[in-house]
């Protein structure tokens, strides 16, 4: 073999990747920039949380004060331009206001579920096949119960109220988190780079928070992202089922409900809080795929 | 082959046995005496005394469970505390009407998803494709018993040609064609789920399929274009058989929402009447029954997912 | 070889670094946990070898012989079934001797370069930062400026590379990484598990003058493990052949590559496409499918595809006899006495 150590090649970086060093994160950023749906969804999303957050700006009447006289108006009504409720309360104001319960409903519990389950997900995917074990069939078990039955089963039993709702969703939505998270785990700790933690005598919590933690968190944020618009439509069908938030609390299912016995009468005021309901989940669901997509970085050669 | 089989049962007998563990556990998750539930507050010391031994509650937690368990077995799923029926028998008729909503529902979203997810990827970036992606987040985005309640409001109110609410009928399955007329909207709603989850796992996943080289060689290799399209369908059963499992544990338990809107008397409704009136023993019986089911019936996709793909078989 | 007498030497200059003796490592197979039979990859079965301090040993085979498992078990990323590691005279593990973790702050490996051998969230300062600062709790400014350094000892200029991530760079920069990494912990003998063979090979040519040079300033000892005869030749001092998980032949490089004594070394070298345009390519000497290695032949394992084997072959496994001045050799046909009709009448390296 020719020796080549004559020759001295000047090194330089990939001259394709710019002059500023560009860290993971701020490529994804940068992508989901350039992504006009998601940037469309995110800044509806942030009109329907500052809504939500500035409601006793936003709301024209007070959401819990009502009167007969003025039950069922249309939408157009002066004063009322969404209409009134069966009780005449105004239910844009309701609307508005139902948002914070609803949004709250629905990350509360995916949060805790992403606290409890993140880590429970960790430690099955790094500890032994024992532990493993023991994590993966206690969450086989209730992954046997199909989530709306179990949301239900769990606010049945322990009564209604906003607390009880995001205790349940938050049991409903660990199971599926540890499942994700194990998943991941188990596969960024085989990668080569792990190895090569491993092998230079580094501690075990150092190893997780510099090698793992951090390939294990993009994907655990998108499918958390998608579960919160699952848990705005679960929170707001157990309200529909008189299981979640009480009357006369003006959350989005309660009012579906409520407004149930309206359809004959003014069928499109019954239908605006389903609607309220869709644009919301919607905006979470195409949040996580845009998210899905900007992580998925092809990476160059 | 056999080996996975066993294997599999093995594990769905485990699964069963904590899922049962569950369900009788959920008495106990409310709070106060199961016992005071069951009667009325002014009962009588000595008459609750007697039933608290009769009922087994001064025995230890465990040997509760065993003997629910044991009756359980036996095809004994309690009585029921309002009704004084056998939990059984009732839960069984509910839960045939709820069959008669859910396999409907499954058999149509599940072709259709199946069907407009296969066309989508195949027409990948064109019009079709993203209309289709469009209707397929819509549906997972919508609460489906608001679905319900928006088809009511055009087809049986706006423009009334189809019935509201309720089976028409002395339940079970339709006889004829008005009884049929009532299927019609729930089987839509509750349809709209599963058609819009498989639809898009079809679809990412035929399109994963379709980046890979193999179609392209089978192409080369001069196979007619529907044969092709069978070949990549096989490949992208396995996910999708997956998926269709767990939406039909998803119909079986949220039908109930669907079934509150158009008051259709099936197991959904029942549990949601057996909650309303702290009807424990029925409440338990239904969660068993519907979780037990469900867990079945991904046994079987399982299976059917390893005949399908070998190297699932381990 | 003169290594400069470093300061953590224990064992003296005549002591070898590295002394592997009957390392063993079965794999339960597929699917074995629940069956009934136990089905076992024999990944590593009774593998020995030295190395002297500032040698380099090659270790040769094809995919599945159990090179990298050899060297995964060395630095204890697999925990052995059974076998020795003796680092500069005290025995890994054992009572008395040095713990896994003292091994690895002597002890590293450059692994080979794929996208997966370095942290995609993580600055090459970083990377190299991350083994000082979490095993050695050396402050986090010290290692960065250390890895700077090393940076520079692997021809990369610190203010371009520091901050960059590794799906910026290319091979060959990210195979330096590697190596500056290993570097960072200041150890003395570098496993190379493949480390040159994902890379172009003018790429390659320039960090395996790279890694000479390193170990010329460094007074490193290597292991490298190769698949490839050319660069193994290029850089060992001594060669290691293994085959299906046990060592076949051992010796000085000069004596491997010119008289190589076991027919799969010999078939291994007739294999190697060769520049000279008066030697075509040859029949192969292998005969035979390649072996299950879950089920691996009785007696000598490369029985199967030798032109020579007999029944004591199938009998007997052939120990590593040293048959001249260091040259070892696994086969029946190299012992006098041993059984083989060929025994005792070849001389070594004739076929």
């Amino acid at each position: 073999m020719a020796d080549v150590s004559t020759l001295q090649p000047i090194i330089l970086p990939d001259t394709s990747a710019g002059a500023e060093p560009r860290s993971y994160w701020s490529t994804v950023g940068e992508r989901l920039a350039h992504d006009r749906i998601t940037l469309a969804v995110g800044a509806v999303l942030l009109c329907v949380i500052l809504l939500a957050i500035f409601a006793p700006w936003a709301a024209t009447h007070d959401p819990l004060q009502g009167s007969v006289m003025r039950r069922l108006k249309p939408i157009g009504t002066p004063g009322f331009f969404l209409g009134t409720d069966e009780t005449g309360r105004d239910i844009w104001s309701r609307l508005v206001y139902g948002g914070r319960l609803s949004l709250i409903c629905g990350v509360t519990p995916v949060a805790l579920a992403t606290l409890i389950g993140g880590t429970l997900g960790l430690v099955a995917g790094i500890g032994g096949r024992v532990v493993n074990m023991a994590i993966m069939r206690v969450v086989d078990v209730f992954y046997a119960f199909p989530s709306v039955l179990l949301a239900i089963a769990i606010c049945g039993v322990i009564g209604a109220g906003i607390g009880n709702t995001i205790l349940s969703l938050m049991v409903v939505f660990t199971p599926p988190i540890v499942r994700v998270t194990e998943s991941l785990t188990a596969q960024v700790k085989n990668r080569d780079f792990v190895e090569a933690a491993r092998a230079s005598a580094a501690p075990l919590h150092a190893i997780i928070s510099h090698q793992i933690l951090p390939n294990v968190l993009g994907g655990m944020l998108v499918y958390a992202t998608s579960l919160v618009g699952i848990g705005i439509i679960l929170s707001a069908g157990l309200s529909f089922l008189g299981l979640g938030v009480t009357p006369p609390n003006p959350e989005w299912g309660l009012m579906l409900n409520a407004l149930r016995q309206a359809i004959f009468v003014n069928p499109i005021v019954a239908a605006l809080p389903g609607v309220a309901i869709v644009i919301t989940s919607l905006c979470f669901n195409l949040l996580s795929d845009g998210l899905r997509s900007a992580m998925d970085i092809k990476l160059p050669s | 082959m056999a080996r996975f089989i066993a294997l599999r049962l093995l594990h769905t007998i485990l699964i069963l046995f904590g899922v049962s563990i569950v369900a009788f556990g959920l008495i106990h998750l409310i709070p106060g005496n199961p016992l005071d539930i069951l009667l009325p507050p002014e009962a009588p010391k000595e008459v609750v005394e007697r039933l608290k031994v009769e009922f087994g509650f001064d025995k230890p937690l465990y040997i509760q469970y065993l003997a629910w368990l044991g009756r359980v077995l036996q095809g004994n799923l309690g009585t029921s505390v309002f009704t004084g029926l056998r939990v059984t028998g009732e839960l069984l008729s509910a839960l045939g009407n709820t069959f008669v909503l859910a396999i409907p529902a499954a058999l149509l979203g599940f072709s259709l998803g199946t069907t407009l997810g296969t066309l989508a990827a195949f027409n990948h970036g064109r019009l079709l494709d993203k209309l289709f992606s469009v209707i397929a987040i819509l549906g997972i985005s919508m609460p489906h018993y608001w679905l319900g309640i928006a088809l009511v409001i055009v087809f049986a109110v706006l423009y009334p040609v189809l019935p509201a609410a309720g089976m028409g009928g002395g339940g079970g399955i339709p006889t004829n064609w008005d009884e049929a007329r009532h299927l019609i909207l729930p089987v839509i709603t509750l349809s709209m789920i599963p058609m819009g989850v498989i639809g898009r796992i079809v679809r990412s996943t035929v399109l994963e399929i379709l980046s890979q080289e193999f179609p392209t060689a089978l192409r080369a290799k001069g196979l007619r274009h529907r044969r092709m399209v069978w070949h990549v369908l096989k490949n992208a059963a396995p996910p999708a058989l997956a998926v269709m499992g767990l939406q039909l544990g998803f119909l079986l338990g949220g039908s109930i929402l669907v079934e509150t809107v158009f008051n259709w008397p099936g197991s959904g409704q029942f549990m949601n009447l057996a909650i309303f009136r702290r009807d424990i023993p029925v409440l338990q019986g239904t969660v068993l029954v519907l979780a037990g089911f469900f867990v079945i019936i991904n046994l079987l996709v399982d299976i059917l997912q390893a005949l399908i793909d070998p190297r699932i078989r381990r | 070889m003169n290594v400069p007498p470093s300061s953590d030497d224990r064992g003296g200059a005549a002591q070898p670094l590295l002394i592997v003796r009957d390392l063993k490592k079965h794999f339960p197979a597929k699917g074995s946990f629940w069956s009934l039979s136990r089905d076992t990859v024999q990944a590593v079965d009774g593998v020995s070898f030295s190395v002297a301090k500032g040698q380099t040993v090659g270790v040769v085979g094809e995919s599945g012989c159990g090179k990298s498992t050899t060297a995964r078990l060395l630095l204890h990323l697999i925990e052995p079934d059974a076998g020795e590691v003796i680092f500069d005279g005290e025995g890994v593990g054992a009572p008395g001797g040095i713990g896994v973790r003292e091994l690895r702050l002597q002890m590293q490996m450059v692994f080979q370069d794929s996208y997966s051998s370095l942290n995609p969230r993580a600055t090459i300062a970083d990377i190299i930062a991350f083994g000082p600062r979490t095993a050695k709790k050396v402050p986090s400014k010290q290692a960065h400026d250390r890895a700077g350094g090393l940076l520079e000892q692997v021809g990369l200029q610190p203010s371009l590379f520091a901050r960059r991530y590794p799906h910026e760079l290319s091979g060959g920069q990210r195979q330096r990484i590697n190596i500056a990494r290993a570097l960072a912990l200041e150890p003395r003998l570098l496993i190379l598990d493949e480390a040159v063979s994902a890379l172009d090979k003018s790429v390659e040519a320039q960090i395996l003058n790279l890694l000479a040079d390193l170990r010329r300033d460094l007074g490193l000892t290597y292991l490298f493990i190769s698949h490839d005869l050319n660069v193994v030749r290029h850089v060992s001092d001594r060669v290691v052949v293994m085959y299906l998980g046990r060592i076949v032949e051992a010796g000085d490089v000069g004596g491997i590559f010119r008289r190589p004594s076991h027919p799969y070394t010999q078939a291994l070298l007739r294999a190697m496409p060769s520049m000279d345009p008066d030697r075509r390519t040859e029949a192969s000497l292998l005969t035979g499918d390649p072996p299950n290695p879950i089920n691996p032949p009785s007696g000598c394992r490369f029985r199967t595809r030798c032109a020579f084997a007999e029944e004591v072959c199938a009998r007997v496994p052939p120990a590593l006899q040293d048959i001249a001045g260091g040259h070892q050799v696994a086969c029946h046909m190299m012992v006098p006495g041993s059984g083989h009709s060929r025994a005792g009448t070849i001389c070594a390296g004739h076929d």
